[in-house]
């Protein structure tokens, strides 16, 4: 399976490429949400996209609107990885077209909770 | 538990433990096996010092040893309850494990609901409900996959050893990390009010489960005759002798026709022969050995 992950932090696509690879996913990057659409449309889409949302260049809700208007693409999973937390934001995020949200911070366990309820992977125990 | 990644916030390491010595968590095991027999084997000392450690912090005492000595002196009924509650909750989250839940949507209930046609009646118990995760994901999944029982009665009860936990249930309030825990963000939205950095259940969904404080190695209080009991990941805990009792018990509030569900790794096997395994969508359930739908 493959992963892309989109974050205008470093450090957190470094976390989150490796948690992906320990939950077994070949995993790419990007730095913000045009970055994201250059990869897509070079490399195919992915199985995952975890999608952060406030980047530059373009944010997170626009990625997910951008993506989800590719019917090629329509079969990618779209999580928002995010420190915003206000619930109005989790319904913006979905009714956008992603199909799951987790908050900031995070722990290995709720991404693989997350991937097992999008049918990507093993329930963490 | 797992150091949270990225950021600050809730959920940090709790404080650095006190070292626990070997009479003392020889008689920390005894007291809390007296009390609930739940089982401490040694290799659960770290256990018993960060849990322990909460109760001095809380309690405002000097370190764990002061509290054991309090403890032996006995009579400190309420610092008693205080360890027996932090040693004895259980972790939980929403939609713990998936597949009993898929069982459930899948199976259980259409089935249950077929046969109580004529009755418009289901009773669930969940037992150890700790927090309340479990009884709430049961509830968000009834009602979303099966809005023809919001007409029915449904006999919803959960306990739990422990008053602490239970008022966090009836509550239903929840940290940013608990509802990032298996909860579909869809049901986030539907079923739980934003509140200040934290999440509510809605009152609808709060109002459809009763929260009980119950112990259940001491007599039971008479209950209504049970289509499904959820003891899920509790009778680790206990010896054989216990975990046969309480099967027993179990065994005779269930309806004939109802069902038990344990834990993942957890079984009837050598507890409790009148109880049949069936393995269905991924999962196992128990029926009476003279039970199932006509």
């Amino acid at each position: 399976m493959r992963a892309l992950v989109i974050d205008d932090s470093r450090a957190i696509r470094l976390i989150l490429s490796r948690t992906l690879t320990e939950l077994g996913f070949e995993t790419l990057d990007a730095a913000n949400g045009l970055e994201a659409l250059a990869v897509l449309q070079r490399e195919g889409p992915m199985d995952l996209a975890l999608v952060d949302w406030n980047m530059p260049e373009m944010d997170g809700l626009q990625f997910v609107q951008a993506a989800r208007a590719e019917p090629a693409w329509s079969r990618m999973k779209l999580m928002m990885v995010t420190t915003e937390t206000e619930l109005a934001r989790v319904v913006k995020a979905l009714e956008a077209g992603a199909d799951e949200y987790v908050m900031k911070p995070f722990t290995r366990d709720v991404i693989a909770e997350k991937l097992a309820l999008l049918g990507l992977g093993q329930r963490a125990a | 538990m797992q150091q949270p990644i990225a950021g600050s916030g809730e959920g940090l390491a709790p404080p650095k433990p006190r070292s626990l010595s070997v009479e003392d968590f020889a008689f920390i095991s005894d007291f809390v096996r007296r009390r609930s027999a739940i089982v401490m084997d040694a290799g659960k000392e770290y256990l018993a010092e960060t849990r322990l450690s909460h109760v001095v912090q809380k309690e405002g005492l000097e370190s764990i040893a002061s509290l054991i000595r309090t403890l032996r002196q006995g009579g400190a009924r309420e610092l008693e309850g205080a360890v027996v509650e932090a040693m004895t909750t259980n972790e939980t989250s929403f939609f713990r494990d998936l597949k009993p839940f898929d069982l459930l949507r899948l199976e259980l209930l259409p089935n249950l609901i077929a046969a109580r046609r004529s009755t418009r009646t289901i009773s669930m118990w969940c037992a150890a409900a700790s927090t309340g995760q479990e009884p709430y994901s049961v509830l968000m999944m009834i009602d979303q996959h099966f809005p023809e029982l919001r007409d029915w009665r449904i006999n919803f009860v959960a306990t739990d050893i422990s008053n602490e936990v239970l008022g966090k249930a009836r509550a239903g309030i929840y940290t940013q990390f608990e509802v990032n825990r298996g909860l579909p963000a869809q049901m986030l939205v539907r079923y739980f009010d934003g509140q200040g950095g934290k999440w509510q259940i809605k009152p609808e969904l709060r109002a459809r489960v009763q929260f009980k404080e119950m112990n259940l190695i001491e007599p039971w209080a008479a209950m209504e005759p049970m289509d499904i009991v959820f003891i899920r990941n509790v009778l680790i805990y206990f010896d054989q002798p216990t975990k046969t009792a309480i099967l027993g018990k179990i065994r005779k509030t269930l309806r004939p026709d109802g069902t038990l569900l344990l834990g993942g790794a957890e079984s009837t096997l050598g507890l409790d022969d009148n109880f049949t395994a069936v393995r269905s969508q991924g999962s196992t359930f128990y029926r009476l050995q003279t039970g199932g739908f006509k």
